[in-house]
């Protein structure tokens, strides 16, 4: 992975001193609230319903042992002995004092992460395939790329005080893992006639209020070009987005009002003033980079196919977690494997420091030391020699995280919602773990399938609703919490928004509803179609029809009243 | 008198900003003798006056573009950005523009919503001087321009990338 030089050692190093000295000034009183927001809000720090929230990058998702083992004491020293993983690969806390917020800060350094641009209306931490470099289906490992633009983007003078935040993605292999389309800007890594690597370049995805798939500026961008093409697009963005309503201020907004064409025009003007400048990117450069992502020393190996059949027959349980959590991977004798935050009973993405301490043991252990976080909100090692993987499933589970339920309707995509973020109309947490618990039994959930319930308790979307299969979107009604249901969305190749099927319901009828679209699905399935697809053919009235033929239980339920203070 | 900076130092500051007034037209406003920074409208509207003296200065708004300025940028002793508030950021793009697309080379400052944490990022775009908040040290404000001592990617103050300029560390062979 990388790893800092001189420069990135330094500029971090100034960057905890200039956010020391202006925490100073906002505790002796220099500095108003008002002033110190915006200061605040570059550097991942957020003033929550009871405490600060403070959200830590981790570039791409990827991160070493001895970080996880920085985030389990930052998690101790400074928090509630937990943290929580995020659907931009990034780890939050929940409840921090402004005052120690500089020495997390320096304890972070130490093992060269920070919390720059994690939140506010500048580039944010960009994202990408949680299985780069290992996935069988890339074309090239993406992660030199981004670590590219992500210097590029840090500190970046003219883009920090954009009109709203602003999202990238990065994606090079066949199956889109990292939602490219929904994104300010989505960079697909393709490769044109003539063999040469380039960029297939969208722009204005998001979700958010107005959730719209993103659309092609640029068919083929040759590599060297990225970093003036992004800073052509910023500018754009930076002189015409609207300032005067959040709501609207976002790149999206923009694209659709000017119409594509019109951006793709302005874009290509700016452009071609940049192109060919230094910026431009050079061999040597990338080549330093990628020295960086070369691949571990794997050992030669064939797949230990017998082997794995055996333990499979001789173990019901580990063949299930087999079945969910283990993914191919492009070199003989490995396997990738994700560890599950998603058991019932627990927030979804959330680890305890003993957990964070444990899967850092497990990577040093099993997968070369590294990590990584998917924006599903679990996490990955990505190495994993497949005659190790009965012992590091048995280990996994004695410490709660082999749930065997990737991909299946408890791998539930959650914000943190009103237990917490000051944003939320509605809680999150407690209608995840509720619908968790009613379909807690792994036998009807392995029946259902492959099934996508994101959660989030306001319309700025962090819980992913428009493209779950099943979309939860907390609203408040006259002071009081209500949940839209929408189904149909999807990630992947074919994003799509999905549709809301009618009135809102009361938490205490989620669980419930939830049943309903199932007994849906049961009901009208063919021979191994998921549920998505059931939807798509049969359309939403049927699951309307159902849902709301009868009345629901528990419309007098609301959610607990702050579970987690 | 008022005190700004400019080029890394505090003086004293001899321009006057001019705004208009309520009912004030950018047509028919007086503008005094002495060294004033005009509004855009203004220069616009009283150009072939206001172009024959030497001590004639323009501000733009935020909403305002450089290109407003292509023809005048390369004569102007003096152009003004306003940041309405502090997040306002277009002022930092109508920067760059003033002075890597206009050709602008004489005195660029900041003015309005201006604090120390956003100096050194207005001066990486092109600001040479920067009008801070009155209700705030100068001296404190002066510190901005120094919080960092190395950055990765180019703007007008460094036109070479990091990555071309020094010689950064690949990966260690294992």
């Amino acid at each position: 992975m990388y790893r800092y030089d001189q420069y990135d050692h330094q500029i971090v190093k100034e960057r905890v001193a200039q956010f020391r000295n202006q925490v100073a000034r906002r505790i002796s009183g220099e500095l108003t609230e008002d002033e110190f927001r915006p200061l605040r809000l570059q550097n991942g720090l957020y003033m929550q319903r009871h405490a600060y929230m403070l959200r830590v990058a981790v570039p791409y998702g990827l991160l070493s042992a001895k970080q996880m083992r920085m985030f389990a004491h930052i998690a101790r020293k400074y928090d509630r002995g937990y943290g929580h993983f995020t659907t931009r690969q990034n780890i939050q806390y929940n409840w921090i004092e402004l005052e120690r917020v500089p020495d997390i800060l320096a304890d972070l350094a130490s093992v060269e992460m920070h919390a720059i641009q994690t939140s506010g209306n500048c580039i944010r931490n960009i994202t990408s395939d949680q299985f780069a470099g290992v996935a069988a289906d890339e074309l090239l490992d993406p992660r030199p790329y981004i670590e590219i633009l992500r210097q590029w983007s840090t500190f970046h003078p003219e883009f920090a005080w954009l009109p709203r935040k602003f999202k990238i993605a990065v994606n090079a292999a066949a199956e889109d893992r990292a939602v490219v389309k929904a994104h300010d800007i989505g960079l697909n890594v393709v490769k044109n006639e003539s063999g040469e690597i380039g960029f297939q370049v969208l722009v204005g995805g998001g979700l958010g209020r107005t959730p719209i798939i993103g659309s092609v500026v640029r068919e083929f961008l040759p590599w060297q070009h990225v970093l003036t093409y992004v800073e052509a697009i910023m500018r754009v963005y930076n002189e015409y987005g609207r300032r005067d309503n959040k709501y609207k201020a976002r790149i999206k907004i923009l694209v659709k009002a000017l119409g594509v064409e019109e951006f793709t025009r302005q874009v290509e003007a700016e452009w071609a003033d940049l192109k060919d400048s230094p910026s431009t990117l050079t061999e040597q450069e990338l080549h330093r980079v990628a020295s960086y992502f070369v691949p571990p020393a794997y050992e030669k190996l064939s797949d230990a196919t017998a082997l794995l059949e055996q333990q499979r027959t001789e173990n019901k349980a580990f063949a299930t977690w087999m079945g969910r959590n283990v993914k191919p991977h492009k070199v003989p004798g490995y396997a990738i494997v994700t560890l599950s935050l998603k058991k019932t009973g627990t927030p979804p993405g959330d680890a305890t420091a003993e957990q964070m301490d444990f899967v850092a043991n497990l990577a040093d252990h099993y997968s070369f030391g590294e990590l990584r976080v998917t924006h599903e909100q679990n996490l990955v090692l990505a190495d994993v020699k497949q005659s190790d993987l009965l012992a590091l499933y048995n280990e996994a589970k004695a410490h709660g995280l082999a749930t065997p339920n990737i991909g299946l309707l408890t791998d539930i995509i959650c914000c943190p919602g009103g237990d917490f973020c000051s944003l939320a109309n509605a809680k999150s947490i407690p209608i995840a773990e509720a619908i968790a618990e009613r379909f807690d039994d792994i036998d009807f959930q392995h029946d259902i399938g492959d099934i996508e319930l994101n959660i989030s308790g306001c319309i700025n979307a962090c819980g992913h609703h428009h493209v779950g299969n099943i979309g939860v979107l907390g609203v408040d009604k006259d002071g009081s919490e209500w949940y839209q249901v929408s189904i149909g969305g999807k990630q992947g190749n074919d994003s799509a928004i999905g549709k809301i099927i009618g009135p809102s319901f009361a938490a205490g009828q989620m669980p419930e509803v939830v049943a309903r679209l199932l007994d849906v699905y049961v009901r009208e399935r063919h021979e191994d179609e998921l549920f998505i697809d059931t939807v798509e053919r049969v359309g939403i009235d049927p699951f309307k029809a159902h849902v709301y033929g009868t009345p629901i239980p528990g419309h007098t339920y609301q959610a607990g009243e702050d579970a987690y203070a | 008198m008022r005190k700004i900076i400019k080029d890394k130092a505090i003086i004293n500051d001899d321009w006057q900003i001019l705004k208009l007034a309520e009912g004030e037209a950018p047509d028919t406003v007086t503008v005094p003798g002495g060294k004033q920074v005009v509004p855009l409208q203004v220069w616009l509207a009283q150009k072939t006056t206001l172009a024959k003296r030497a001590d004639i200065g323009v501000w733009l708004a935020s909403d305002e573009r450089a290109e407003q300025l292509k023809e005048d940028a390369r004569s102007l002793p003096l152009i003004a950005v306003d940041f309405p508030t502090f997040a306002d950021g277009r002022g930092y793009s109508i920067a760059y523009n003033l002075r890597a697309r206009m050709g602008f080379e004489g005195e660029l400052r900041a003015i309005g919503d201006v604090l120390r944490d956003q100096l050194f990022y207005m001066s990486r775009v092109g600001f040479n001087a920067f009008a801070t908040r009155e209700d705030r040290s100068i001296e404190d404000a002066l510190k901005g321009l120094t919080d960092f001592s190395e950055v990765y990617q180019t703007s007008w103050d460094q036109k070479t990338p990091l990555f071309r300029r020094a010689v950064r560390a690949a990966a260690q062979e294992a």
